[in-house]
């Protein structure tokens, strides 16, 4: 197999893992510069209307075709804040065994000797979206640490009332449910080829892993054609360099 | 009445020292490099709610001593140099925010209030950095804790648009958040691609997405003036030119390398 169609492979796994994930949710919302997330959103809006269940309004930050807000930038943050968003997507340059990300930098504050963009919305969006899928490509241990060096956003705060929080982490090797009673990750699946020991290898933190963990389940034939298609053509406008690369590995 | 005025008249009404909200939608470019040429200093930046290669240029060229803001990317060409440098450097007091505190902080200003709740954000580190952010007891409603953030009321608020009448009303469409800079502010300062003949508040369907001329106190034309960065269904963004900023700002050197070509571009197209 060529590179590039592996490549292409390990994307249609991540965005057939996204939709499942999603599966249920009224209103997904998805930030800039996040390709996989906002195909993950397209395929479960197009599995829907295929199967007649009910639509699914997708909100692509900084697209136009995708983005019905008409009332600026705020918008996505009262629609959040009223209920109206099921779903969201964070990443982050560290994401800790709590849950917690940091998307500010490393080392000590402000003068931080790895610095990152900054927290965005993050430290609001966390505490307001019911479904918030964790999605960081890199599984390493530098990545996933026992303790992030500055929380952008807490995933659980005792303190006060709140709905939104983290529902699962996916990365490159492997799909973790959010046990938010425990407070921690436990191992759902894994991608093939990786083993349960090469997670361990890779995550810095502690997480539950039970004796039996399945690989994750690849996508179907239909749900490639599905990709491969319609999926690919509605990406185009938003990440037009990514839809491209995927199209060119066929 | 709005004043219609040059692009370099228009830099010259900000000021050392004054807070200057800018936006991530509408960003007037032509007048950052006009500003960076009149070598104002002293700004203090507010990112409404995050920023690229704006605040990254008024960084590198030494422009600033203060940024509140979400976040400072390049999107897909990668992180922005000169704001992580000036980080390590201590070059600029650093004041982390959140996207919708500063949405919350302009709103107060726009209602004439000292501060404003929001929601969320308690458990964030932002509020060990942010000490004027306070967590207090809802004084109404159900026992509970909530945030309160201060009023954001920057001096200069300043954007790019398609277009101003000759009235000084401008089109800003759906980007909302332009409205509420111009609403928060002392004064706001446009840059636009065309000035147009007929009356934008004339009709029902015109008036919908404009700042109406009351909140807007200059106006200057700069024809492409957010270049390279994209303008609503006016232009793309040209990726290569912030790609390739984005290469050579790594350094110093580069940084002043590429500005120096940036000005005097600027120059031959003006």
């Amino acid at each position: 197999m060529s590179s590039a169609s592996a490549e292409r492979e390990r994307r249609e796994l991540l965005i057939a893992t996204i939709a499942g994930l999603l599966d249920g949710v009224r209103h997904v919302a998805v930030g800039a510069s996040s390709p996989i997330p906002a195909a993950g959103a397209m395929l479960l809006r197009a599995r829907n209307e295929a199967a007649r269940k009910p639509p699914v309004r997708m909100t692509i930050l900084g697209s136009k075709q995708h983005n019905f807000f008409t009332n600026g930038s705020v918008e996505l943050f009262d629609c959040a804040a009223q209920g109206r968003v099921d779903a969201f997507f964070l990443g982050g340059g560290q994401i800790d065994g709590f849950g917690n990300i940091n998307l500010v930098g490393t080392g000590d504050y402000p003068t931080t000797n790895v610095r990152w963009p900054g927290s965005f919305g993050s430290a609001y969006l966390y505490h307001l979206v019911p479904r918030v899928i964790l999605f960081r490509e890199e599984h390493s241990p530098r990545v996933f640490v026992p303790k992030v060096d500055f929380i952008s956003a807490a995933a659980h705060t005792p303190e006060v009332a709140r709905r939104g929080g983290p529902y699962a982490l996916l990365s490159n090797m492997a799909l973790f449910d959010f046990a938010s009673e425990r407070g921690g990750f436990r191992l759902r699946s894994i991608h093939p080829p990786y083993t349960a020991a090469d997670i361990r290898a890779n995550t810095g933190f502690a997480y539950q892993e039970p004796e039996h963990v399945p690989p994750t389940a690849p996508p179907d034939a239909a749900t490639r054609t599905l990709i491969r298609g319609r999926i690919l053509d509605e990406l185009a406008e938003s990440y037009p360099a990514f839809a491209r690369s995927m199209a060119e590995a066929a | 009445m709005t004043d219609i005025v040059s692009l370099e008249a228009l830099a010259a009404r900000i000021n050392p020292g004054e807070l200057l909200a800018i936006p991530v939608n509408g960003v007037a470019m032509a007048a950052t490099a006009a500003l960076i040429e009149a070598g104002v200093s002293g700004l203090r930046l507010v990112c409404v709610p995050i920023s690229g290669l704006q605040a990254d240029l008024l960084i590198g060229a030494g422009t600033i001593s203060a940024i509140e803001t979400s976040a400072v990317s390049l999107g897909e060409a990668g992180g922005a140099p000169r704001f992580a440098a000036g980080i390590r450097a201590g070059a600029f007091d650093l004041r982390d925010s959140t996207c919708p505190a500063i949405f919350a902080g302009l709103l107060a200003a726009q209602k004439g209030v000292p501060f404003m709740p929001i929601a969320g954000i308690i458990g964030s580190d932002l509020l060990r950095v942010r000490t004027d952010w306070k967590v207090v007891d809802s004084p109404v409603g159900e026992p509970g804790q909530v945030v309160v953030v201060p009023a954001i009321a920057p001096d200069v608020a300043l954007f790019h648009a398609p277009e101003a009448d000759r009235a000084g009303n401008v089109r800003i469409g759906r980007h909302r958040e332009l409205a509420s800079m111009a609403y928060a502010a002392k004064r706001t300062l446009v840059t636009v691609e065309r000035i147009v003949a007929r009356n934008l508040l004339e009709t029902e369907d015109s008036a919908a997405g404009v700042l109406p001329s009351l909140y807007v106190d200059a106006v200057a034309v700069a024809e492409r003036g957010a270049w390279p960065l994209s303008l609503w269904d006016e232009y793309a963004g040209d990726d290569a030119e912030v790609a390739r900023y984005a290469a050579m700002a790594r350094t110093e050197e580069g940084f002043h390398a590429y500005l120096s070509a940036h000005l005097a571009r600027r120059k031959q197209v003006a």
